[in-house]
């Protein structure tokens, strides 16, 4: 791995500082805070993880950074979100519409619903690089190309008249990609990117980002439920469950010494191909908690935690530092040892 | 765990083909696209075969073949020995009782304006399992015990419970008729990593309970490794192996498993540093024209001329290890 990014973190400034950010939103059936008060850093050129089950508000943090969240019903708070210098809180429409797609932008699941059926793959890049970039004709083209090969399509050009419908799900993430790179972005967001692909296309897809975004210097965030899926692909993980980060460090120490008792417990429950098939599988116990009609107090993971004691339960852990760069929201950081 | 030699299921030669095109007012010419392209395998009482696949690989109509949900084309689905192909109506809905599905979506599998013991119940009625309301009741109320819920929650509604509790709910319906084969369909993809545990324990815990046989049908090769006896790997319509787990994934002999297992990233940073993914060239074909030879030639980094002339055989190479392959 590059020792890039983690070296120079002293000395780099920040491209994405988020700090204290609280998103509620208010629905029908109640309110629910979807994320407490989460705060990291991002910064240039480098690859971060954020690892965390369904609802644990993952999707939420970086949809919000990117203002994507519609409010109402939902409410974005924090005390300072900030890309490049510029306030993200108080940008207009359409600072944010000149942010989005050109200087931040995103790859996301599902890529058949986030094409247009009814628009060619060359008809769909060629806005993105309009709009950003004022290219056109030839030139406009030439980049599109330039792009699809970059991404590893063969016979650029044919794609182009094609229609999404035309292409493999592997192909269309690729084209995805594509679209996202086309501006040259500053941040690349990929919000389970690979989840809805076949396990060949997946891996493929995950070094493509990879190694594009090293090429270009491009900050990446790769947001998953497989551990798997960064182990070899960032150079930071944060754990988030329930609204919070629960666990930062860098990718080799986060799998080497996790601290916080969920990030062991999931690394422990994963049944993987390298290991011997005998092996008892460790499973957490219980549910993660339902936002929308349980109110936490203390530790949200407590009622799970096989050493939850009493402070747990009464008072939230905040995320403090237990070694330099590694962060853990836990009361028992430093008793809980990776056991088995 | 009580695998004896006795085969519940055996499946021979099965071809499961859809027909497009061809309707009375279109001249074109009929395409036939086959799912299921002449697959054999059996199961052992008490045993869990995996079987995985990319999708579109004809994991799910195989394992649909089997529960003569899709009729096969051809071929025969010897259940404790009898020819589920040759059966119709009343005679097939009793050989039903004993096989039966864990789907992958519990959201979708849960009618939401049905409560847990209508749920359970319902299967018990088709069957005529249990004589009145009451047995019925009872046997409902073990079953929500034996997967982990309480019994209170027999009159509560699907979206009352979470993703893993609704997955207890669906087994606990499949279980409630006392099968003996149950086809589990994806049954932990959609459940949140740390839930996943949970399932397969309980999986694996009811089929030692119930003496169950499970035919258990993942993209995973992880999950599938953890929970099954033998492993098949599917390929646009037919089995291109067959192993012990153990075997298959110390000693993968098709091009293709071994491209699958490369492919799997593991979470262990120094691990993924050394791992090398073979890479699989092009895209799965259509099934509506699967290439000539070897169906997995055009993506095989290994192939020769004769790969693309002729059909490999499904050969045991080892004791209980068998490959369709030219070049092992």
């Amino acid at each position: 791995m590059m020792p890039t990014p983690m070296q120079n973190q002293q000395q780099a400034k920040p491209i994405l500082e988020v700090h204290g950010l609280i998103v509620r939103f208010t629905l029908r059936d109640g309110a629910l805070i979807a994320v407490r008060n989460v705060s990291f850093d991002l910064f240039p050129g480098e690859s971060l993880g954020v690892v965390g089950e369904s609802g644990c508000g993952k999707s939420v943090t970086f949809l919000s950074v990117m203002r994507l969240i519609p409010t109402p019903p939902g409410k974005i708070d924090a005390v300072k979100m900030r890309f490049s210098g510029m306030d993200l809180l108080d940008a207009s429409k359409r600072q944010m519409r000149r942010i989005r797609g050109n200087r931040i932008s995103m790859v996301f699941q599902d890529p058949m619903s986030s094409l247009n059926p009814v628009l060619t793959i060359g008809r769909q890049m060629r806005e993105g690089i309009q709009l950003h970039l004022g290219l056109s004709g030839r030139s406009l083209d030439d980049r599109c190309i330039e792009l699809l090969d970059k991404v590893g399509i063969s016979a650029p050009e044919m794609r182009l008249k094609s229609y999404p419908h035309q292409l493999s799900g592997g192909i269309r993430q690729r084209v995805m990609i594509a679209m996202a790179l086309s501006c040259n972005p500053s941040i690349l967001l990929a919000d389970e990117p690979t989840t809805a692909l076949d396990v060949t296309i997946q891996d493929q897809i995950l070094r493509l980002i990879r190694d594009l975004t090293r090429d270009l210097g491009t900050a990446s965030v790769l947001i998953t439920h497989n551990l798997g899926a960064v182990a070899g692909t960032t150079d930071r993980i944060m754990v988030m469950y329930a609204g919070r980060i629960v666990e930062k460090a860098p990718t080799p120490l986060l799998f080497k010494d996790p601290r916080h008792p969920y990030t062991q417990g999931l690394l422990r429950s994963i049944p993987r191909v390298d290991q011997p098939a005998g092996r008892r599988l460790y499973s957490i116990s219980g549910a993660p908690p339902d936002l929308l009609r349980e109110t936490i107090q203390g530790c949200a993971f407590a009622p799970r935690c096989p050493l939850a004691e009493e402070q747990c339960v009464a008072q939230a852990p905040s995320l403090e530092p237990f070694a330099p760069e590694h962060l853990v929201s836990c009361w028992k950081a430093a008793d809980a040892h990776q056991h088995g | 765990m009580h695998i004896n030699t006795d085969k519940i299921l055996q499946v021979r030669d099965m071809n499961i083909h859809f027909t497009f095109g061809g309707g009375l007012l279109k001249s074109g010419r009929k395409a036939v696209l086959k799912a299921v392209d002449g697959v054999s395998f059996d199961l052992l009482t008490g045993e869990t075969l995996g079987l995985v696949g990319e999708s579109g690989c004809g994991k799910s109509s195989t394992a649909k073949g089997v529960l003569q949900l899709y009729k096969p084309t051809s071929g025969q689905v010897l259940f404790k020995e009898e020819n589920l192909c040759d059966l119709q109506g009343e005679a097939l809905r009793r050989m039903r009782r004993q096989m039966q599905m864990i789907f992958q979506d519990p959201y979708a599998s849960l009618n939401p304006r049905m409560t847990v013991l209508r749920i359970i119940e319902e299967p018990m009625k088709v069957h005529r399992t249990h004589g009145n309301r009451k047995e019925r009741r009872e046997q409902v109320i073990e079953m929500v015990q034996r997967v982990g819920l309480n019994p209170s929650d027999i009159h509560r509604y699907p979206h009352e419970f979470s993703g893993g509790q609704r997955q207890r709910i669906g087994i606990a319906r499949a279980l409630a008729v006392r099968p003996e084969l149950v086809v589990c369909d994806e049954p932990v993809s959609a459940l949140d990593v740390s839930i996943q545990a949970q399932m397969i324990h309980l999986i694996e815990a009811l089929r030692d309970q119930f003496n169950l046989s499970y035919l258990f049908i993942s993209h995973d090769l992880s999950v599938v490794k953890h929970i099954s006896h033998r492993v098949a790997v599917m390929y646009l319509g037919i089995i291109v192996e067959l192993a012990a787990k153990e075997e298959l994934y110390a000693r993968p002999l098709h091009p293709y498993t071994q491209a699958l297992l490369s492919a799997i990233p593991i979470p262990d940073p120094e691990v993924e540093r050394q791992r090398t993914a073979i890479a699989l060239e092009g895209e799965i074909p259509s099934p509506l024209a699967p290439p000539p030879g070897c169906r997995f030639h055009p993506r095989c980094r290994l192939r020769e001329a004769v790969c693309s002339r002729q059909t490999p055989q499904w050969r045991e190479v080892a004791p209980g290890h068998h490959v369709a392959c030219h070049l092992v």
